[in-house]
C-alpha cells in the first residue's frame, strides 16, 4: 500500500489541483480543444474497433487487414489501391490535412460492452478523432451512440440491421454497409424470375434484433411479390444444432425455407437443412428451396457443399470487374495473399470516405466531416456511383445478389453474382415504417 | 485461512491506503497507461463487484457462477431510472440496489438448498436464463441484442425538457459523470474525473462496510460455514439464512457495481449477464486472493487492465518496442511476442491464472505479501507486526 511519505509531493501538488479544480467547476469541461481529440502535433489517430475474439473473428481479421492497407495509400505508401479510382480527388497520398494517419486497435469480442470500454479507450486515452469496424448490429448500435456522446465520427463497419440507420440512427455514425431491407428488395425480383409467384415461404430467424428487422424486411418484400408467409420461427442465437426447427418444416406446407442466420448459426443450419434433403423434397408440386438472405464468403467456405446453388445477397464480391473492384482486390491481395471479403471492402471503403471528408472540410472537427458527408456522391470504392444520404447517413449503392457456385475454381471462389441491382431498386423514403421512430440529433463535437 | 483477530489499528491503516490509492489514483496509474477516465471507472467498479462476491465466495465458500446475473439486473434497473425518471444517479443506483437485492433474494432462496458443484451449477443456469431472456425474450424491457439506451423522447419526468437535439449526460446534481479536470504533470496527462470519484467513493463505502462484515458475528458464522458446514447443522445451527444473508448482500454488491456501471456510461447490454461475465468475476477474486479483503479489488484492477491495455497492442507497436534488435531476430521476437498480446491477451491471463494458482495459491496479494516480508525482515518490529496483519487479514 501507498504510505503517506511517499506521497507527501503528490500530495500536495495535486490537493491543490484538486481543489483547483472543484473551486472551478468552469474547468470540469475536457481540455481546451476546439473539438474531442483536435490533433495538434504531425499525426491524425484514427480507432480501429474490431472482433479479434468471438464467433466473428475471422470478419474481423479481415476488417482489420483492409484498415491497414487503407492507413498505407492513405500516407503514399504501397500502390496507392483506391485513391487511383476514387472519384473524389481531395487525398494526395500525404496523410489527411498534411498530418500522418496513426491508427490504435482494439477488440470488441462481438459484446457492446466490451466495444465500448475498447472505443472509450481509443477515445479517452490514444486520442482517436474517428472510431470505425464493428461486425455485429448490436455492437454498432452500442459504440456509435457512445461516439455520439463523445463527439468523435463513427464509421460504421459490417452492420446490416435496419436500426443503425434508422431507430437508433445518430449524427455522428454513418454507414456505407447495405441493410435488411435492401436485401429484400433486391432478392425479391431474383426469387420472383427463378421461383414464380406462388411459393411458401418458413423463417427461421435468428432471435435478436438483426434476425429480426431481417425477417419483418425479407417477409414484406416476398409478400410484395404473391408469395406467403407459412411461419416464422425464432431460433436462439448460437444455438448449434437445429434439428429440432427443420423437422418441422417439411410438415408445415410450406416449399421455400428462409434463413435469417448469420455466422457460425448459418453455417450449422443451412448445413443440417442440406443434410435432411431438403432441398430433394418436392412440395406443392415444386422443388423445395432454400433462401439465405445475407451471405458472405467466409460464411460461404464454412457452409462448403451446402450453398451450391443457393441465392442470398451480399454488399460486394471479389469478382466484380469494375476497375476499382479490380484495384482493391489486387492491392490487398499483394500485400495478404487473398482476396478480401465484403467486411474487408467496407472497412477499407469507409476509411477512405472518413479522410476525404476531412480533406474536403479542411478540419476533423465532427461536425465539418458530417456536412461534408451529408449528400456526398461519389464512385470509384467498388460499388457503382454512390450516395451518402443526408437524412440518415446511410450509403445508398447497388445491392449483389449471389448464388453459391455449382463448381468452385478455387476456395474463394464459392459465388457467382447473379443480378447486381441498381440503387434506385433498393431505395426507401427516411421515414419508411420500417426505419422510423428514431432521431438523427446534432452533430456533437465534444466542444 | 485463520479466525481474524485483526486489529483496529490494521484495519485503520487499510483504510487510509485504499482513500490515498483512490484519491490519487489517477497519478498512481498514469506511468502504467491505466490514467484514463474509463478504465479507472471500470477498476473502482469491477473492484466493488469482486469484493461483493468474496462476501460470498470468500467467507463461506459457496461458489456462485451466476453473479453476473446481478450485475446485468443492476444496470438495467439503473438505465430505467434514467429513462424514466430522471438522470441523476441516486435514484438510478438505489432502484439498482432495490431490485438486484430483490431478485438475489429470489435466486439465493432456491439455490441455496444445494451447496457445492450443484449450486454452483444452479447459479449458473439461472444466471443463462437471465441472459437468454434478456437477448429475447424480453427485448421490450432490456432491448435484446442491442442493449437498452437513452432515447431522445425518453420521459425523464423529474428533468428540464432537452434543450438541442443531443442526449442528457448522468449526472449527480449537475456534475456531470464525464466531466474531467485533464492536467499534465511530469509528461503525462492526468485526468481527474467525476465519474471515477464517484465510483471511488462508494468503493471505500463498499470496502468498509466489507470490513465490518468481515470482523462481524456473522462473518465467523460465514467462516464457521466454509470450514465446515455439518459440523454447524449437527450442533442445531440453521446456517440457511446466514448464507441467504451472504448472497443477497453479495448479490446487492453485484447489483450496485451493474448501476454504477450504468452511471459512467448509460448503456445495459444482455452479455453483462454471459456466463463469462460471471466466471470473471471468479477469475478475479481466485487471481486477487479469494477470502482476503484486498485481494479481490487487486484481481479486478489485473484483469481489467489485461482486458483493456495487453489487448491494445498490435504489430506496429510491437516493432517499434524491438526496433533494437537486428531486422531477422526482431521479426521472429515480435511474431512470438503477438501471440500474447492484442487478440491473444486472454493467453497471456490463462498463462497468469495458471502459474499463480499453481505457485501462489493465496493469489497476487500472497506474492505481494511474500515480497513485503522478503524487504521487511530487517527493520523487524512494526512491519513484521504489519505484515502478519495482512496474513491474518488473509
Amino acid at each position: 500500500m501507498n504510505r503517506f511519505t511517499v506521497n507527501r509531493r503528490t500530495l500536495l501538488k495535486s490537493s491543490v489541483a484538486m481543489s483547483a479544480g472543484l473551486a472551478a467547476p468552469a474547468f470540469f469541461i475536457r481540455g481546451a480543444n476546439a473539438y474531442t481529440n483536435e490533433p495538434k502535433g504531425g499525426t491524425v489517430t484514427l480507432g480501429f474497433n474490431v472482433p479479434q475474439s468471438g464467433a466473428y473473428a475471422d470478419e474481423g481479421a479481415d476488417e482489420l487487414r483492409a484498415y491497414q492497407l487503407a492507413v498505407e495509400h492513405l500516407n503514399g505508401e504501397g500502390d496507392g489501391g483506391l485513391l487511383n479510382t476514387f472519384s473524389s480527388k481531395a487525398l494526395k497520398g500525404n496523410g489527411v490535412l498534411g498530418k500522418k494517419v496513426a491508427y490504435v486497435t482494439g477488440d470488441t469480442q462481438t459484446k457492446s460492452d466490451a466495444a465500448r470500454a475498447s472505443a472509450k479507450r481509443m477515445i479517452e486515452k490514444d486520442g482517436a478523432v474517428m472510431v470505425t469496424g464493428g461486425s455485429s448490429s448490436g455492437v454498432a448500435v452500442a459504440v456509435q451512440s457512445l461516439c455520439q456522446d463523445m463527439g468523435v465520427i463513427f464509421m460504421a463497419g459490417l452492420t446490416h440491421s435496419n436500426d443503425t440507420t434508422g431507430k437508433d440512427k445518430r449524427a455522428n455514425g454513418f454507414r456505407h454497409f447495405f441493410n435488411a431491407y435492401m436485401s429484400g428488395a433486391a432478392l425479391a425480383p431474383v426469387l420472383k424470375a427463378n421461383y414464380g409467384t406462388d411459393r411458401k415461404a418458413y423463417h427461421l430467424t435468428a432471435d435478436y434484433t438483426w434476425g429480426w428487422t431481417q425477417e419483418e424486411s425479407i417477409a414484406a418484400s416476398t409478400e410484395a411479390i404473391g408469395w406467403t408467409t407459412v411461419k416464422k420461427v425464432r431460433t436462439p442465437l448460437g444455438a448449434g444444432d437445429f434439428s429440432q426447427y427443420i423437422t418441422p418444416v417439411l410438415n408445415s406446407g410450406a416449399d421455400v425455407l428462409i434463413l435469417n442466420h448469420y455466422g457460425r448459426d448459418m453455417v450449422n443450419s443451412l448445413t443440417q437443412a442440406v443434410q435432411f434433403g431438403l432441398r430433394d423434397k418436392m412440395v406443392n408440386g415444386k422443388k423445395f428451396e432454400v433462401v439465405v438472405p445475407l451471405y458472405s464468403r467466409l460464411m460461404a467456405q464454412g457452409a462448403g457443399e451446402a450453398v451450391k446453388g443457393i441465392f442470398g445477397s451480399t454488399n460486394w464480391h471479389w469478382t466484380l470487374q469494375d476497375e476499382a473492384s479490380k484495384a482493391f482486390v489486387k492491392s490487398f491481395g499483394q500485400k495478404y495473399g487473398f482476396p478480401p471479403s465484403q467486411a474487408a471492402q467496407t472497412c477499407y471503403a469507409q476509411a477512405l470516405l472518413y479522410a476525404d471528408a476531412a480533406e474536403r472540410a479542411g478540419t476533423f472537427d465532427p461536425c465539418g466531416i458530417v456536412k461534408a458527408l451529408e449528400g456526398f456522391e461519389f464512385d470509384g470504392l467498388g460499388n457503382g456511383p454512390t450516395l451518402y444520404r443526408a437524412e440518415d447517413h446511410q450509403c445508398f449503392k447497388k445491392v449483389l445478389v449471389v448464388k453459391g457456385k455449382e463448381n468452385p475454381e478455387s476456395k474463394f471462389d464459392l459465388l457467382e453474382v447473379v443480378d447486381e441491382v441498381p440503387a434506385e431498386q433498393v431505395m426507401y423514403a427516411p421515414d419508411h415504417p420500417m426505419f422510423a421512430g428514431g432521431e438523427l440529433g446534432t452533430c456533437n463535437s465534444g466542444a | 485461512m485463520t479466525v481474524s483477530s485483526s486489529s483496529p489499528r490494521g484495519d485503520m491503516l487499510m483504510m487510509l491506503g485504499m482513500i490515498v490509492a483512490i484519491v490519487f489514483g489517477p497519478i498512481i496509474l498514469a506511468p502504467f497507461g491505466a490514467g484514463y477516465p474509463d478504465l479507472m471507472q471500470k477498476f473502482a467498479i469491477y473492484g466493488i463487484f469482486a469484493i461483493g462476491f468474496n462476501i460470498l465466495f470468500g467467507l463461506t465458500g459457496y461458489l456462485s457462477f451466476g453473479h453476473a446475473a446481478f450485475l446485468g439486473v443492476g444496470s438495467y434497473s439503473a438505465v430505467w431510472m434514467f429513462k424514466l425518471l430522471s438522470m441523476n444517479v441516486i435514484p438510478a443506483l438505489i432502484l439498482a440496489i432495490l431490485i438486484s437485492g430483490l431478485f438475489a433474494l429470489v435466486i439465493g432462496f432456491i439455490t441455496l438448498r444445494r451447496s457445492g458443484i450443484y449450486f454452483a451449477i444452479l447459479t449458473l443456469a439461472f444466471a443463462q436464463m437471465s441472459y437468454n431472456l434478456a437477448y429475447s425474450v424480453l427485448t421490450p424491457i432490456t432491448n435484446g441484442e442491442t442493449g437498452l439506451q437513452l432515447l431522445l423522447d425518453d420521459p425523464r419526468i423529474l428533468d428540464a425538457p432537452l434543450a438541442s437535439g443531443d442526449l442528457p449526460l448522468a449526472n449527480l446534481f449537475g456534475l456531470q459523470m464525464n466531466s474531467t479536470y485533464e492536467t499534465s504533470f511530469l509528461g503525462m496527462t492526468l485526468y481527474f474525473n467525476a465519474g471515477y470519484y464517484l465510483c471511488g467513493v462508494i468503493l471505500l463505502v463498499a470496502f468498509y462496510f466489507a470490513m465490518r462484515i468481515f470482523r462481524s458475528p456473522l462473518g465467523m458464522m460465514l467462516k464457521a460455514i466454509k470450514s465446515n458446514q455439518n459440523r454447524l447443522n449437527y450442533t442445531g445451527v440453521n446456517t440457511r439464512p446466514y448464507t441467504l444473508t451472504a448472497f443477497v448482500i453479495s448479490g446487492i454488491y453485484a447489483g450496485l457495481a451493474g448501476g454504477l456501471l450504468a452511471c459512467t456510461d448509460p448503456l445495459a447490454g444482455a452479455e453483462r449477464m454471459q456466463w463469462t461475465a460471471s466466471g470473471e468475476v471468479v477469475l478475479m477474486t481466485i487471481l486477487g486472493g479469494a477470502g482476503t479483503l484486498l485481494g479481490p479489488i487487486i484481481g479486478a484492477g489485473a484483469i481489467k487492465y489485461f482486458e483493456n491495455i495487453f489487448s491494445a497492442f498490435n504489430e506496429s507497436e510491437l516493432n517499434a518496442v524491438f526496433s533494437f534488435l537486428p531486422d531477422g531476430l526482431r521479426e521472429a521476437v515480435v511474431s512470438v511476442a503477438s501471440t500474447f498480446v492484442g487478440e491473444g491477451w486472454q493467453l497471456t491471463l490463462g498463462v497468469l491464472f495458471m502459474l499463480i494458482v499453481i505457485f501462489l495459491p493465496g493469489g497476487l496479494l500472497e506474492g505481494v505479501r511474500r515480497i513485503l516480508s522478503l524487504f521487511n525482515r530487517p527493520p523487524g518490529g512494526g512491519m513484521e507486526e504489519r505484515s502478519a496483519r495482512v496474513k491474518s487479514a488473509a
